[in-house]
């Protein structure tokens, strides 16, 4: 088991042919994913990368009958990418692609209210469940297989707390990137949910940073349904208010979407909270020794 | 991005949203033509002077002043131009007034009382909707309101998949306690307003106060306007707009270099691939016993290039007395960035604070073994814990 994607997972990659697409899908199909091909508008009926090019997404999905999409199309024509992608019934789609105008998520949230597929991103290094698939652009052979669900809103420091886990004696399920922008397709609380939910996964590490009022929905949540130990780190603790940390949703607008008040809270619904990055890899050891105990 | 009241009153009023007529000037004559040709056009015996700059609370400052004939506007305009404006938003160095906006009164008196309201657009990120957040308690400090009287603030969801509809901008003007001429106009301001946010890819309005005048118009006295910089390839007349004096010199220098850098006040610069791994370093010198200098994150592909362009832009602030560097190596080799990091510094030559670089990733170890062989006064850490004692080392 694991969460989302795995070894039978059929993928295709949108912006296949491109600069990033390329680079990005031969990565993942060293790793082992199982890429079956790709879309580029104009370009259908190519082969790249030893794989079929459609021209849709929906000849990508008759064809091979791929329930996978990872994107990597430029920010104008990202949310278009989503969209089709999900009127061609694709389950998982994956939207690697940073700086979508917020007006064209509004609309891609509203159009994805009705249909069956689950957006992780934008803004995001993606989804990788350890020796399966990596449907990203994470290194791939940091993630060692083990018992430790992670989610984050960051690319790096999720591979930081990987590295730590896995220098732990631990290793990952699925780590699940849920993208630092305002307007994202899953949400901290609906990922650590899918974890938690997770037979495999026996702790959770979810990583969150200023700005929104995710990781308080989460901890809710988790205070109320958890069943596995939590380990929770917030970035941006020394980040001054009202100004934008890289990422575009990472703001402090008010009380509520500072690092100290989403820490306080996750402490109070029972989360592990680490007050410092170099500490996640030990803490999710520890708490999960506890259990084991 | 942000921009001046006046520029964001302008794009207002092109989308039919009523504004306080005004008149941008640079100096104390063109400000005396400006309050001239209120005069004419508007009959607006009495002016104000609004300091032009990208902050609020500027009227406790000093930056806002009412002028009851020419000679005062010339002498208020001489006051507010070359001030270092200080208000609770710029902080205590202030912000340089090059620009004010000569605006007509709008609070003349009539045959009702003069009324303030707040209202702003913006996004519910809970929601993935825009909604409008509106107050009767206008004109004052909304966090303030937000925090003693939160019942006074209400909000109107806006469905995207139909806009915003007749009935809740008749909701909203009912709410705010208007009846006749007045309600009338502020449903047409609200829906001129919501107009023009959709059509502007803004990310936030906020008009504070909206003035419902004696004879029962409604305005905005004032306009935050905030645009959608990842929206800003739509619209290349806005993207005009940005005021680069407005902007911390060194952040304006960093876009350049496509470094994504924000100026901090503390002592330990930093420098990083990725905003998440960014700011947990920001806060790891922290715990270390330093202040972050900056937000650093010099993105996917760190090399020599990137390095240097960090080092100049970090090493332009006096403050600085340390600095860590911390990339996470997947893709890119850390021998790879360690290289580069020994290349930028000999470039550069003497750098006259400490320097740690931890990596960690791909090729650590042969990272950490090219800094430590450099023979530069280069401190080298794999875990990132080591880095954080290198900081605390060399602070004390």
């Amino acid at each position: 088991m694991s969460v989302l994607v795995n070894k039978d997972s059929k993928v295709i990659v949108q912006g296949f042919t491109g600069t990033e697409g390329s680079f990005h899908a031969s990565q993942m199909i060293e790793y082992g994913t199982n890429v079956v091909g790709g879309v580029t508008p104009g370009k259908g009926g190519q082969t790249h990368l030893d794989r079929p090019v459609f021209n849709t997404v929906q000849d990508a999905v008759d064809t091979t009958g791929a329930n996978v999409s990872i994107i990597f199309v430029p920010p104008a024509f990202a949310a278009d990418a989503i969209m089709e992608a999900a009127s061609a019934g694709v389950e998982v789609i994956v939207c690697i692609t940073e700086g979508i105008p917020t007006k064209d998520m509004i609309q891609v949230k509203e159009y994805l209210k009705d249909k069956d597929s689950r957006l992780i991103g934008p803004n995001c290094p993606g989804i990788i469940t350890a020796d399966e698939a990596k449907i990203g652009i994470m290194p791939g052979f940091i993630f060692k297989k083990g018992n430790v669900g992670v989610v984050s809103k960051s690319g790096t420091l999720t591979y930081e707390a990987v590295d730590q886990t896995v220098k732990a004696g631990l290793g990952i399920t699925t780590a699940i990137g849920i993208g630092g922008d305002p307007i994202i397709g899953t949400t901290t609380k609906e990922a650590v949910e899918l974890l938690m939910n997770d037979p495999e996964t026996e702790g959770i590490i979810m990583i969150g940073e200023i700005g929104g009022g995710m990781e308080a929905e989460a901890a809710r949540w988790i205070k109320e349904h958890g069943t596995k130990p939590v380990v929770g780190f917030i970035a941006g603790q020394t980040a001054p208010p009202g100004r934008r940390m890289g990422h575009a949703g990472a703001i402090v607008g008010g009380a509520d979407d500072t690092a100290a008040a989403k820490m306080k809270i996750m402490r109070e619904c029972g989360i592990r909270v680490v007050e410092s990055p170099a500490e996640i890899g030990a803490a999710i050891a520890e708490e999960l020794a506890k259990v084991q105990a | 991005m942000n921009i001046h009241e006046y520029q964001g009153k302008a794009i207002l009023k092109s989308f039919g949203v009523r504004i306080q007529e005004g008149i941008v000037a640079d100096n104390p004559e063109q400000a005396v033509e400006a309050a001239k040709k209120l005069k004419q056009d508007y009959n607006s015996d009495w002016v104000v002077v609004k300091a032009q700059i990208h902050a609020g609370g500027r009227g406790k400052g000093g930056g806002v002043k009412l002028a009851k004939n020419i000679d005062e506007v010339r002498e208020k305009s001489k006051e507010i131009i070359g001030m270092q404006l200080v208000t609770p938003q710029t902080g205590p160095a202030g912000k340089k007034v090059n620009k004010v906006l000569i605006a007509q009164d709008v609070y003349y008196p009539g045959a009702s009382e003069t009324k303030e309201f707040y209202m702003s657009v913006l996004l519910d990120r809970s929601r993935g909707r825009n909604i409008i957040m509106y107050s009767t308690e206008g004109g004052m400090d909304i966090e303030e309101v937000a925090e003693k009287t939160p019942h006074l603030i209400q909000k109107e969801e806006i469905d995207p998949s139909i806009g915003l509809q007749g009935f809740q901008a008749r909701k909203i003007a009912f709410n705010l306690g208007l009846s006749g001429a007045a309600f009338k106009d502020m449903t047409k301001f609200v829906t001129a307003l919501y107009k023009a946010y959709e059509a502007t890819d803004s990310s936030q309005f906020e008009i504070n106060p909206v003035l419902k005048t004696s004879d029962d118009k409604i305005l905005a006295v004032d306009a935050k306007v905030n645009l959608d910089d990842n929206a800003l390839y739509r619209h290349l007349d806005y993207a005009e707009l940005r005021d680069l004096s407005e902007e911390d010199p060194t952040e304006v220098e960093a876009g350049r270099s496509n470094l994504n850098y924000v100026k901090l006040d503390g002592n330990v610069g930093c420098m990083v691939n990725g905003a998440g791994l960014a700011m947990a370093t920001m806060d790891i010198i922290k715990i270390a016993g330093g202040e972050p200098a900056n937000f650093l994150d010099v993105g996917g592909t760190a090399n020599a290039e990137t390095v240097k362009a960090g080092f100049n832009i970090i090493l332009k602030d006096p403050n600085v007395k340390a600095i860590l560097i911390n990339i996470f190596g997947g893709i890119v080799r850390c021998d790879r960035v360690a290289q580069g990091v020994i290349d930028a510094y000999q470039e550069i030559g003497n750098i006259p604070v400490p320097i740690i670089v931890r990596l960690q990733g791909t090729n650590a170890e042969e990272a950490k073994k090219l800094i430590d062989e450099s023979g530069l006064e280069v401190f080298s850490a794999i875990q990132l814990k080591e880095a954080a004692d290198l900081v605390t080392k060399v602070l004390s």
